[in-house]
């Protein structure tokens, strides 16, 4: 049992070193043991242009807080464990940097920070991601290929592996899917993380199941949903053309099939 | 909290199978298609009605006779009213499905957009195809 402190917003704690400037971090914090709805707290914490969004937030629990509750794991924007919305933009905590934040002229800065949209949060900033994973496993993300298998590697040319480069990126942090209206609206839409995961499949020369992933994706929850509202693009730390890779998708089943 | 974490078969799917059915695709080539349609004989309705020669303030009983007299004229106005409706109609019904909080809500309110919908449809066609220009007032 380690020593419990109380959580308070007393962030004079927190170590700062030459150069920082404190910022207000507003953060939307839930707790479902304590409260019936979220509520902001507000924070005001020495930050230097250098650091990250998430190292204001391991400031805050290390220092003030340690109830604030958050997904880190490498912390270099690889793992997608911390995607939140940082200024109402979905956006992983370890890519922002406090120097792309700070109020012009010197003007007091806030930062607003709340758990990604569209997934129930269980507490402060983490969210429940079983409901995009389902959607992720349900269009099979993996190689079906039938027949014998091969005795050395399954070789591609160069530009068969280009064909669906882009969308072998997703980190699958849900940034896209939890900035999508649709996916809002309706939980049960596959939403863009999935579709990107799809369209990596389906385009794979070495992939024997495009059609079964297309069946899946032409349903009523499929690809017909979206409505090209470029959120997902905007939302991708990844750079991935989210949208642009959903439109191919549309575009192979409206020409290619029927 | 718990309980929803711990499944039977953490890994089986839990969507319905794909059901091969295209009615997503169609509907979604539909309002590509019936806009395209829409914006030249909308605009072309514009034009002729407020637009050429003395604009609105010639319409009366007998321009429309006039005008339907002509299967041409009859065509363009029933594709207008069918397009418009089914485009606007299928516009609407995926509004409702995104805004509708309730099954209940969503339900009685796709039961009015058909049924409206429907008396429209219903009665455009049937003014337009039994219009009587010699109706006596």
């Amino acid at each position: 049992m380690t020593a419990v402190a109380e959580p308070t917003n007393d962030t004079s704690q927190i170590p700062a070193p030459e150069g920082s400037v404190t910022i207000t971090v507003k953060i939307l914090r839930f707790n479902p043991e304590i409260d019936n709805e979220p509520h902001w707290e507000s924070y005001d914490v020495p930050a230097l242009p250098t650091d990250r969004v998430l190292n204001l937030l391991m400031n805050i629990k290390n220092y003030a807080d340690g109830t604030l509750s958050f997904r880190r794991s490498c912390a270099h924007g690889i793992c997608g464990s911390d995607a939140m919305q940082i200024n109402g933009i979905n956006r992983l905590a370890c890519k922002v940097l406090v120097k792309d934040l700070l109020a012009k002229d010197g003007k007091q800065t806030t930062v607003t920070v709340a758990p990604i949209k569209g997934l129930p949060t269980m507490k402060d900033l983490y969210v429940d991601m079983e409901p995009f994973f389902e959607a992720f496993r349900a269009v099979k993300p993996y190689l079906i290929a039938y027949g014998n298998e091969p005795t050395n590697e399954r070789y591609q040319s160069v530009a068969d592996r280009e064909r669906f480069d882009d969308t072998t990126k997703c980190i699958l942090c849900a940034c896209c899917t939890s900035s999508c209206p649709v996916y809002w609206a309706d939980g049960s839409y596959f939403g863009p993380a999935a579709i990107v995961n799809a369209h990596r499949f389906i385009f794979d020369s070495r992939d024997e199941a495009a059609e079964e992933r297309l069946d899946i994706l032409n349903d009523t929850e499929g690809v017909w949903r979206c409505r090209t509202t470029f959120n997902c693009t905007d939302a991708c730390p990844r750079g991935i053309q989210v949208t642009k890779a959903i439109q191919e998708v549309k575009r192979a089943l409206l020409f290619k099939r029927t | 909290m718990s309980e929803s974490l711990t499944l039977d078969k953490p890994r089986s799917p839990r969507r319905p199978a794909a059901r091969r059915n295209n009615f997503e695709l169609y509907s979604w080539a539909f309002m590509r298609i019936s806009g395209l349609a829409l914006v030249i004989l909308v605009l072309g309705h514009l034009f002729i009605m407020n637009i050429l020669d003395d604009g609105v303030h010639r319409i009366n009983f007998a321009f429309v006779a006039g005008r339907w007299a002509s299967p041409f004229w009859q065509f363009w106005d029933l594709a207008m009213l069918w397009l418009a409706q089914l485009h606007g109609g299928n516009g609407l019904r995926t509004i409702i499905d995104d805004y509708a909080r309730k099954d209940t809500t969503r339900f009685w309110l796709k039961m009015l957009l058909y049924v409206a919908m429907a008396v429209i449809l219903v009665l455009g066609t049937l003014v337009i195809f039994t219009f009587d220009p010699n109706i006596t007032a």
